[in-house]
C-alpha cells in the first residue's frame, strides 16, 4: 500500500533521514518507535509532503507520490494526524470535522461522514459547537482523529496520538485506532508509548537518529532484549 | 446640539468608508500574514476606473460597478501571483519595502498616464442631499455608507458562515494543518487578495462621486487604513469595522472642536495611545 524507498531528507544543511525504506501492507498497522528528533514526524511530513525537501521514492497505492502537492496526497486517502493534533482552536469542532472533508475526494459526502464521527465519537457531538481550543487533551485527541475520518481515508498516519494523555485516555485512544483498523483502514503509528503500540501493531520499526535500524513482528520486538533496555526500562 | 449630531452622523458616515477600506487590509494580513502598504493605491485605480468609464461611456460610478470590481479583482489576483506570492516566507519588513515600491510604482505610473490632474466625476448623486429631519445629508456619502457597512458585514459572514471562509480562517490558524486537509496555502492566499482588494476598490468607487481622482488619492487611505487595523487588532474583521468608524468619528469632531488641521493628528494620537497601552489592539487577542 505504502513504499518508502531510501527517503534523505534535509533541514537546509542538516540530514535528518537518512536512506529511510519502509512498507506498510494493506489492512496492516505498522508502528514507528524510537526516541526524541529521531525523524519521525519529519518521515510523515515527507509522506504528508508538506516537507518536500527530500529524495528518494515514495509510492502509495503503485503512484509515485513524491513529487505530489500535500492536497493530491490527501486526495487519494492518505490522511495524516499530524503530532500536537494542530486543530483550529477558534474554530467549532463541527467546523474542524467538517474541514476534514475538504478534499475533493469527501466534499460531497461531508454530512454522511459527520453523521459517522458523531455515531463514532458522541463526545463530539455533544460539543460540536464548543471552540476546538477549549476540549481538554483526550477530547482535542478524539476530535483531531475524528477529523482524519472525516476524509474518509484509505490509510491514516498517527503521529504521537497518545502524547499527553491520562493514561486511561490513552487506552481509548489505542482502542479508537484498533477499531478504525478492524474497519479496513490501513494504519501507520508514531508512538512513544512502546507497550501500548507494539501489542496492536502487526509490524514495527525502530528509528534512531535518522536511520530505521530494527524491523520486526510487533509482538516479537515487544519481547526483544533491545527494545525493552532502549525503551521500556526493564 | 443639532450641530453636533450633524457632525457625528457625518463623522460616521466617513467612518463606513475607512472600515470598508480597511477589512480588506485586515482580510490579507489575517489570513495571508501578508503586510500591504500599496492597498491606498487600489482604491485610487478604482476611482480613475469609474472616473474614465463616466468620462468615456457616460456610465456613473454604480453603473460601471461590476466592471470595475471585476478589474480590481484580476489586479488583487495578478498582484498575489506575480508579486506577493514570492515574499509570502519574506520578513514583514522585506513585505513593506516591496509593497511601499509598488505604492510608488501604481502612483506614477497613474501620474503618466493621467497626469496630477483632480479629475471630478459629477453625477446628479454629488449635489443631491437626503433631508431626514433636521439632518441634510449627501445622498452618495448615504450610499456609500450603507453599501459599505452592509460588504463589510458580509465580509464577516462569508468567512464565518460559508465552508471556504472555514478554510480561509484555518489556514490563518494553521498553514500546516490547513494543507493536511488538503487546503491549497496559494489558492487561499490568492483569494484572500482578491477579494481584499476588490473590497478597497469597492470603497474607491463609492466615494469617485464625492471625492476628486488623482494619482495620490489613495495614499492617505492606505495610512488610515493601516492605523484602523492596528487599532481594530490586525486580523479581526469586527475590529477593522468598529476602528474605521471610530476614526471617522474622531476625524469629525476634531475637525469641528478643534479645528480641520487637527483631523489627522486626533486619529495619529489615537494609534499612539492604542500601541502604548493596548499593542494588540482593541478587538486583538492577548
Ligand atoms: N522545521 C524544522 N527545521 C529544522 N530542523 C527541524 C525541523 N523540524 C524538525 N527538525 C529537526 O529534525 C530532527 C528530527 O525531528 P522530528 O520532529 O522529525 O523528530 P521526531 O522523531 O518526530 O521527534 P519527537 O519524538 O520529539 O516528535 C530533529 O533534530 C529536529 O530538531
Ligand atoms: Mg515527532
Amino acid at each position: 500500500m505504502l513504499s518508502v524507498k531510501n527517503v534523505n531528507s534535509f533541514y537546509g544543511e542538516v540530514q535528518v533521514l537518512q536512506d529511510v525504506s519502509l512498507e506498510v501492507n494493506k489492512g496492516e498497522v505498522v508502528t514507528i518507535v524510537g526516541a526524541n528528533a529521531a525523524g519521525k514526524s519529519t518521515l510523515m511530513s515527507c509522506i504528508s509532503r508538506t516537507v518536500q525537501s527530500y529524495n528518494g521514492e515514495i509510492e502509495f497505492d503503485g503512484v509515485r507520490i513524491d513529487k505530489f502537492s500535500p492536497e493530491k496526497i490527501v486526495d487519494l486517502g492518505l490522511i495524516q494526524c499530524p503530532e500536537g493534533r494542530l486543530l483550529f482552536p477558534s474554530l467549532t469542532v463541527r467546523e474542524n470535522l467538517e474541514l476534514g472533508a475538504f478534499s475533493k475526494r469527501s466534499r460531497a459526502t461531508r454530512k454522511e461522514r459527520l453523521e459517522y464521527v458523531y455515531d463514532l465519537l458522541p463526545r463530539l457531538k455533544e460539543r460540536s459547537n464548543q471552540l476546538a481550543g477549549s476540549l481538554s487533551g483526550g477530547e482535542a485527541q478524539m476530535c483531531a482523529i475524528g477529523r482524519g475520518l472525516m476524509a474518509n481515508p484509505v490509510m491514516l498516519m498517527f503521529d504521537e496520538p497518545s502524547l499527553g494523555l491520562a493514561p486511561i485516555v490513552v487506552i481509548e485512544v489505542m482502542e479508537l485506532i484498533k477499531n478504525i483498523s478492524k474497519e479496513g483502514t490501513t494504519i501507520l503509528l508514531v508512538e512513544q508509548n512502546v507497550r501500548q503500540s507494539l501489542k496492536l501493531s502487526d509490524r514495527a520499526y525502530v528509528m534512531e537518529n535518522g536511520k530505521i535500524i530494527m524491523e520486526g513482528k510487533g509482538r516479537d520486538l515487544l519481547n526483544s532484549e533491545e527494545i525493552r533496555k532502549a525503551y521500556l526500562g526493564i | 446640539m443639532e450641530q453636533v449630531f450633524q457632525v457625528f452622523v457625518s463623522g460616521l458616515l466617513s467612518g463606513g468608508i475607512y472600515a470598508l477600506a480597511s477589512v480588506g487590509l485586515a482580510l490579507i494580513f489575517g489570513i495571508a500574514g501578508l503586510v500591504n502598504f500599496a492597498h491606498g493605491e487600489y482604491l485610487m485605480l478604482a476611482m480613475y476606473f469609474a472616473f474614465w468609464m463616466y468620462g468615456i461611456f457616460s456610465l456613473d460610478p454604480y453603473q460601471s460597478a461590476l466592471i470595475n470590481l471585476a478589474l480590481m479583482a484580476i489586479l488583487g489576483y495578478l498582484t498575489y501571483k506575480f508579486i506577493m506570492e514570492r515574499v509570502l516566507d519574506s520578513s514583514h519588513s522585506i513585505q513593506m519595502l516591496l509593497t511601499l515600491g509598488l505604492s510608488m510604482v501604481l502612483q506614477n505610473l497613474a501620474l503618466m498616464l493621467w497626469k496630477a490632474d483632480y479629475r471630478n466625476t459629477r453625477i446628479a448623486m454629488t449635489t443631491s442631499t437626503l433631508d431626514l429631519g433636521p439632518l441634510h445629508l449627501s445622498t452618495a456619502r448615504v450610499l456609500a455608507f450603507v453599501v459599505a457597512i452592509a460588504a463589510s458585514v458580509a465580509l464577516y459572514y462569508f468567512l464565518h458562515k460559508t465552508y471556504t471562509g472555514a478554510a480561509m480562517r484555518a489556514v490563518a490558524q494553521n498553514g500546516k494543518a490547513a494543507q493536511l486537509m488538503g487546503i491549497n496555502l496559494k489558492k487561499t492566499y490568492a483569494l484572500t487578495f482578491i477579494i481584499g482588494i476588490t473590497l478597497v476598490g469597492l470603497a474607491g468607487l463609492l466615494i469617485t462621486p464625492i471625492y476628486p481622482a488623482f494619482p495620490t488619492a489613495g495614499a492617505p487611505y492606505g495610512i488610515l487604513c493601516f492605523i484602523v487595523v492596528v487599532i481594530g487588532g490586525l486580523s479581526s474583521i469586527p475590529g477593522a469595522i468598529f476602528g474605521g468608524l471610530l476614526i471617522g468619528l474622531i476625524e469629525s469632531f476634531a475637525g469641528y472642536f478643534i479645528g480641520p488641521a487637527f483631523q489627522q493628528a486626533a486619529y495619529f494620537l489615537l494609534f499612539i495611545l492604542v500601541l502604548i497601552f493596548k499593542p494588540s489592539g482593541l478587538f486583538g487577542k492577548g
